[in-house]
């Protein structure tokens, strides 16, 4: 079977700006991978690129996904074909309502996947559903996407489209940051539920806190542009003491 | 040049002979349209070098006289029912004319509507000296040939305290049959004091042929009355669409104006209130949406004549294909009119590299103590915005309408018969929807 996603030589660029430099990393299926690495190293840019983010331009390297070539596909077929970001900004859209966009871009996926679409009882069922997981407040539905919402809210709004789409692969870009305590917990119990041995994340976060709840199958350190290094479990813990820092000597040491 | 003065001559055989025709009715009637005659004659079709017609190219209407229609009364028409039945009073004009078996009338305590041709011989007194009152014909060239044609209408009178729930609606229907067509509908609206109701004025086209709707809405809002407004403009591709409305505001009195044009090759329309006694409050949203090469003139102007007024305006405009919008907003604050709280916005949302807009705040302020703000935006679909729907698997042309569809939701969502918000915005994305049509296969 091949890699959900394999990728080889990522050269990518915004503006001006070189910001990944030679980047490869494979994720299996079921695999749930950690990113962690230092600030502007690189790992929104990342998910960007795996995204379809218009402003990034990828110079070199290959990307595939299920082993076919991702980085041709518009973000919207992505999307279709499983791939899912959570937003480390989910974005405000004021005027367009949060109940009528799930529902629009559950059946186009659902569509997609030549399933029929749902109507708007079946839909609000099964929305219901899932935001009860994320405890996430009934009203946030009839507000515009995140207008308004608090950090947190937002998360879990993310959280809320990534159990309705059901992904292969789930791009969770500093999920963590902004839940209060009891929110990392109930947003990790709905990860946990989504992994299975057909679906695998990549979960990039600064901190341990979340990987004691959802257990990584590796870490990896990303830092300028590149995997520098990559464990299992345990090399978050080590990061949590040491920092970068002291990867950065070793890196420098290692690669003059 | 010449063309235009060939077609001002049109005009005025045309009014001669339409006076002869309509000799016998009340005085007052033909002296207002002698008037409009003469106004219009003295003024003709404004050329741009006025600086209020700087930014409406006329050509289009004056390179052949229009010549009048009233297939009002004979056309056998079925109306749009695109926005649904609404309860109530819905009555209907076809260029211009009042037509029974189109309408629907209920008896509804304190209000009266009435056509202008009934109107004016049951009770000249009461026309005399409203009609024509709030829109100046020496300065408003279109509603001086509409009153050079004054002939039928839509009055709706509120009683003192009347309070009417259901919206009163009146359709405009252009019949569209023959070429070059005009007819000049008329609005004469009179809300007593503490009277309380909604008003829709409806416009579309039946036909297919190129016409021009040339139509004049008055309004009084008595002391402590709450008058709603709606103004939809909802004509064809081929329509020349011109409106000059004038509203006067009483003491304590709330406005509300909402107009959404959509419709129409060559748009203008002129709006002006005047807050003529203290407490007088006014709301103004506007949306207007034109795609392929369609050009959609905004004038407002708001007259603080007195203390404690407030106004506020918002004008919001979405242009796509090659269109061409214009906002011109102007606030006028009288040296009397301390204690005036005014505020204008005008954001626009370009949707392609040929569309433009000009958008335009004119604030003259002549009092100190007051408080006024104003802005005007031109920006694109947000990226950000448009990438974070397409992750979520919806595709660049749904993104783009549900992102325009919310830059939209503001006035359509305010609008206060809610059962027009569904039809409107519907009717607003599928002329967007042509206009991609067109661009993706040229
Ligand atoms: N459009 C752009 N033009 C120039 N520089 C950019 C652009 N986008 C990102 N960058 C830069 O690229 C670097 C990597 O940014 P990125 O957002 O991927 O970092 P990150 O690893 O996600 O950081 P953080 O942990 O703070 O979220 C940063 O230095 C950022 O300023
Ligand atoms: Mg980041």
């Amino acid at each position: 079977m091949a890699q959900v996603l394999e990728i080889r030589g990522l050269h990518a660029r915004a503006g001006e700006k070189e910001i990944l430099t030679g980047l490869d990393l494979e994720v299996g299926p079921g695999e749930v991978h950690a990113i962690m690495g230092p600030n502007g190293s690189g790992k929104s840019t990342l998910a960007g690129v795996l995204a379809g983010r218009p402003g990034i331009e990828v110079t070199a390297g290959e990307v595939r996904f299920e082993g076919a070539d991702l980085l041709g596909l518009s973000p919207e077929v992505r999307a279709r074909e499983g791939v899912f970001l959570a937003f480390q900004y989910p974005v405000e859209i004021p005027g367009v309502n949060n109940n009528y966009f799930l529902k629009a871009s559950l059946n186009a996926v659902r569509s997609h996947r030549g399933q029929d679409e749902l109507d708007a009882m079946d839909f609000l069922a099964l929305c219901r559903e899932k935001m009860a997981r994320v405890e996430m407040p009934k009203e946030l539905l009839s507000r515009p996407i995140n207008d308004g919402f608090s950090g947190g809210e937002k998360k879990r709004n993310e959280i809320l489209q990534m159990l309705l789409l059901e992904p292969k692969l789930s791009i969770l870009d500093e999920t963590d940051s902004g839940l209060d305590i009891d929110a990392l917990r109930l947003v990790s119990e709905g990860v946990n539920a989504l992994r299975s041995p057909e679906r695998s994340m990549l979960v990039i976060t600064h901190y341990q806190r979340l990987l004691d709840y959802v257990v990584p199958d590796f870490v990896h350190v990303l830092a300028e542009g590149r995997i520098v290094r990559s464990g299992g479990k345990e090399l978050a813990l080590e990061l949590e003491e040491t920092g970068y820092r002291s990867l950065e000597s070793q890196t420098a040491a290692t690669n003059p | 040049m010449r063309a235009t003065e060939n077609a001002h001559a049109a005009y005025l055989e045309a009014q001669a002979e339409f006076a002869v025709a309509h000799e016998g009715e009340p005085s007052f009637l033909s002296a207002l349209r002698a008037a409009g005659m003469a106004s219009f004659a003295d003024q003709g079709f404004p050329s741009r070098r006025r600086e209020e017609w700087r930014d409406t190219n006329l050509s289009k209407i004056t390179r052949e006289p229009f010549v009048r229609v009233d297939g009002g009364l004979t056309a056998q028409v079925r109306l749009d029912g695109a926005l649904g039945g609404l309860g109530g009073n819905d009555v209907a004009f076809v260029d211009g004319g009042y037509r029974e078996d189109l309408s629907r009338t209920a008896v509804v305590p304190g209000l009266s509507v009435e056509s202008l041709a009934m109107a004016r011989n049951l009770e000249p007194e009461w026309l005399d000296g409203r009609l024509g009152a709030q829109v100046d014909v020496k300065v408003h060239p279109f509603a001086a040939l509409n009153t050079a044609f004054l002939d039928d209408g839509a009055i709706c009178k509120l009683d003192p305290g009347a309070q009417v729930s259901d919206p009163i609606r009146f359709r405009f229907a252009a019949s569209a049959e023959v070429d070059r067509g005009i007819s000049h509908p008329r609005v004469l609206i009179e809300a007593e004091a503490g009277s309380r109701a909604c008003i829709v004025l409806d416009f579309t086209t039946l036909g297919s042929a190129v016409h021009l709707t040339n139509c004049v809405i008055e309004v009084r809002v008595g002391e402590n009355a709450h008058l709603q407004l709606v103004t939809l403009q909802r004509e064809s591709d081929a329509a020349m669409h011109f409106c000059t409305a004038g509203v006067e505001v009483a003491r304590d009195a709330h406005f509300a104006s909402h107009v959404v044009t959509l419709g129409g090759d060559m748009v203008r329309m002129d709006l002006e209130v005047l807050l003529a006694e203290s407490g007088a409050d006014c709301t103004m949203n506007g949306l207007f949406v034109a795609s392929a090469n369609q050009h959609i003139d905004h004038h407002t102007r708001i007259d603080h004549a007195v203390p404690r007024g407030t106004s506020r305006q918002l004008y919001k405009g979405v242009l796509d294909g090659k269109a061409k919008g214009v906002f011109r907003g102007r606030v006028l604050v009288r040296p009397d009119a301390q204690k005036t709280d005014a505020s204008q916005s005008s954001p626009n949302l370009l949707l392609s590299r040929g569309a433009e807009v000009d958008a335009k705040p004119q604030l003259e302020i002549y009092a100190d103590d007051v408080k006024c703000s104003h802005g005007s935006t031109i920006g694109q679909l947000e990226e950000d915005a448009l990438f974070y729907l397409r992750t979520r698997g919806l595709d660049e042309d749904t993104a783009r309408d549900l992102l325009t569809r919310g830059f939209a939701a503001e006035i359509i969502d305010s609008l206060p018969v809610s059962e027009l918000r569904g039809p409107l915005e519907r009717q607003l994305l599928a002329r967007l929807g042509e206009g991609r049509e067109g661009r993706s296969g040229s």
